[in-house]
């Protein structure tokens, strides 16, 4: 094997090595922890540059990079593949790690002593989640994902952590049951776990066995529904991101991403091989569970009454609208989801550090619920000190998370100039033109109920954000001022630079959402590179001596 | 013994499925564990049942699948049992906490009427 393609692995090895390196320091000598997390992270980013990098490539065979663990034969070891989707998807992971980490650095790493260890194992099952092209190693890198999320979720430690910590713990492990029953039946009814070989194996199977196997898929797509937090599996995820300390919020925003990519994964190779009809749920299954999470989301956010609230319903937008738009189906529809996805998932991050900032310096008495304030004539006393407020100046400070919390609200609500308008307009103009193609001149019933869905959430989120804005910028004369930190505002400003730069360069990064869901809809491609690759036999011998 | 296996996997399942929905911690944590017992179970039920037959290749059996169990699932359950062994003792850790910081073995912290 040329050493090259070991980088595909690098993704999983270098945090694994780096977090158990950690791990012997005991929560001591912070330095230097934090200097390994720093290497460890700028190395994953590079390596998920240079797959990109790769997987963009003319070359056929590194568009779809198969790695085989062990050098077993796909169907009886596990592999791990690497194509333009899986590369995107480490970037993106990568970049929120960054950003995180640099945000951490500033005081949060120091909440508790396994800090470090734990946000490395998180992106090893991130990135491992990505990478797998097997079913059940799919499981385990859930798990190691899962199991370090707990930890992390809890960094800080307080009441409404380890509060809302034991219910997704809860829900957690009553949705890795239904991932390894569903598993299992997948293995009884066809017989093999990897991916690639079980879109063959489907389309061969026998009528009778077939419905058994289509239960299995659903259970499966239950568990991922539950990452993904699709309404009604999704109440854990409002108090867990509101009450998780902020850095671990940002990196949490992918997590749900996580569900989200399998679904689109197996719902592509399984597409291809089974004549066309999606395995997972009946037909519109998905957009009807969609259309009800961004529904529910939007809700929930005008009656959030704090910030980190509404951010963690922000979440669930944004993986509500993923979810619709993979299920109109389509490649240009997949190509503008996945758009949405990678705009969604850094402006999310960015809100949550954001939010931090600015709830810092809130006073207990601020708590008092918003909604309530707005009732209950704190309109009068405005009206009696108009006069001595006029004239007061933003302080610096307040003036530049200003800046910041407006572009956040602007890439929320997907209002022009920014990477969200871009990101709900590629949906809705797909959306559209699909229909007018196809359908001779009318927008269908679930066409009409999308756009309304996704202008109604953008116009709520617009009120919700602007509520609590007005209320944190507007209202801060007898508040402290927030004690910001340089590298802090820095991980908000490289994850709001990368939305503007998503605006500007809108169009490559759309053509290459466009190759990307273009593969995905071919699914072969994928399929025929990891059963089709043969063992390195005749090198092997000589490196295991 | 398929009837026994799918009744005992049926009665763990279901005890498991009632104790979560429980409002005590502990519970839940008892009815996650019994979950995760049935699943183990039906793991090992989804590779077909065998009596008397060892995954591993023999010299002396022939080789014919008919002759062997499947050692798929039984790498795959040996798998979930340790997942789920390690992630029950970091609930444990969990409710520990949530215990000592409230007060309360409550999974929502607020008992009725209080």
């Amino acid at each position: 094997m040329i050493s090259a393609d070991h980088l595909v692995i690098a993704p999983i090895i270098i945090p694994l090595v780096a977090g158990g390196l950690m791990l012997l320091f005991e929560g001591r000598r912070r330095e230097v922890v934090a200097t390994i997390d720093i290497v460890a992270t700028l190395a994953l980013l590079a390596v998920s540059i240079v797959l990109l990098v790769q997987s963009m490539g003319e070359d056929q065979a590194r568009a779809v990079r198969v790695y085989l663990l062990g050098n077993w034969p796909a169907e009886f070891g596990i592999v791990l593949v690497a194509d333009r989707l899986a590369a995107l998807m480490l970037l993106l992971t990568a970049i929120l790690g960054c950003a995180a980490l640099l945000f951490a650095l500033a005081s949060w790493h120091r909440a508790g002593s396994y800090f470090h260890p734990l946000f490395q194992f998180l992106l090893m099952g991130l990135n491992g989640a990505f990478l797998t092209g097997d079913l059940f190693n799919l499981f385990v890198f859930f798990e190691v994902l899962l199991a370090a999320s707990y930890g992390l979720a809890l960094h800080g430690s307080g009441r409404a952590r380890v509060r809302s910590s034991l219910h997704y713990i809860v829900i957690n492990l009553a949705a890795s049951s239904f991932f390894l029953i569903g598993v299992s039946v997948i293995y009884g009814t066809a017989g093999t776990l990897n991916m690639a070989a079980l879109a063959e194996r489907v389309a061969a199977l026998d009528p009778s066995e077939r419905g058994l196997f289509e239960i299995g898929a659903s259970i499966l797509g239950i568990a991922f529904l539950v990452k993904a937090a699709a309404w009604p599996l999704g109440f854990w995820l409002p108090p867990l991101y509101a009450a998780a300390s902020a850095p671990v919020a940002a990196v949490f925003a992918i997590m749900t991403k996580v569900g989200l990519y399998i679904i689109l994964r197996l719902g592509s190779i399984t597409a291809e091989a089974g004549g066309g009809a999606s395995l997972f749920f009946a037909e519109g299954g998905l957009f009807t569970i969609g259309i009800a999470t961004v529904s529910f989301a939007a809700i929930g956010m005008l009656a959030s009454q704090d910030m980190g609230r509404l951010a963690g319903y922000s979440v669930l937008v944004s993986s509500g609208t993923v979810l619709a738009a993979i299920g109109v189906g389509g490649a240009g529809m997949t190509s503008a989801a996945l758009f949405y996805l990678v705009s969604s998932t850094l402006t999310v991050a960015a809100f949550f550090l954001l939010v931090e900032l600015v709830e810092r310096g809130r006073t207990p008495a601020d708590d008092v619920l918003a909604v309530t304030l707005e009732v209950y004539g704190a309109d009068d006393e405005e009206d009696a000190e108009v006069e001595s407020e006029v004239g007061i100046a933003v302080p610096a400070i307040m003036g530049v998370l200003g800046v910041a919390f407006l572009a956040c609200a602007l890439l929320l609500a997907g209002l022009p100039p920014l990477s969200g308008f871009v990101a709900k307009f590629a949906i809705l103009s797909n959306l559209l033109d699909q229909h007018w193609l196809n359908v001779g001149g009318s927008v269908s019933i679930q066409g009409w109920l999308l756009l309304a869905v996704i202008l109604v959430s953008g116009l709520t989120t617009v009120i919700a954000v602007t509520r609590a804005g007005i209320r944190t910028f507007w209202t801060f004369t007898d508040r402290e001022l927030p004690h910001v930190r340089a590298t802090e505002l820095g991980a908000v400003g490289l994850l709001l630079v990368l939305c503007v730069g998503l605006t500007i360069q809108a169009g490559p990064v759309m053509r290459f959402m466009q190759t990307t869901a273009n593969g995905l809809e071919l699914g072969r491609p994928y399929i025929s590179a990891v059963t089709g690759k043969a063992q390195t036999a005749p090198e092997q011998p000589e490196r295991t001596q | 013994m398929e009837l026994v296996i799918s009744i005992t996997i049926g009665i763990l399942a279901g005890s498991g499925l009632w104790l979560i929905l429980r409002p005590r911690t502990f519970q839940v944590i008892i009815g996650l564990s019994l979950l995760s017992y049935a699943v183990n179970l039906f793991i090992f039920g989804m590779g077909r049942l065998r009596v008397g037959k060892a995954p591993v290749l023999d010299a002396t059996v022939p080789p014919y699948l008919a002759g062997y169990a499947d050692p798929v699932p039984q790498a795959l359950v040996l798998t979930a049992i340790v997942i789920s062994f390690a992630m029950t003792a970091l609930f444990l850790v969990v409710l520990l906490a949530a215990r000592g910081l409230s007060g309360s073995d409550h999974v929502d912290r607020v008992e009725r009427g209080s």
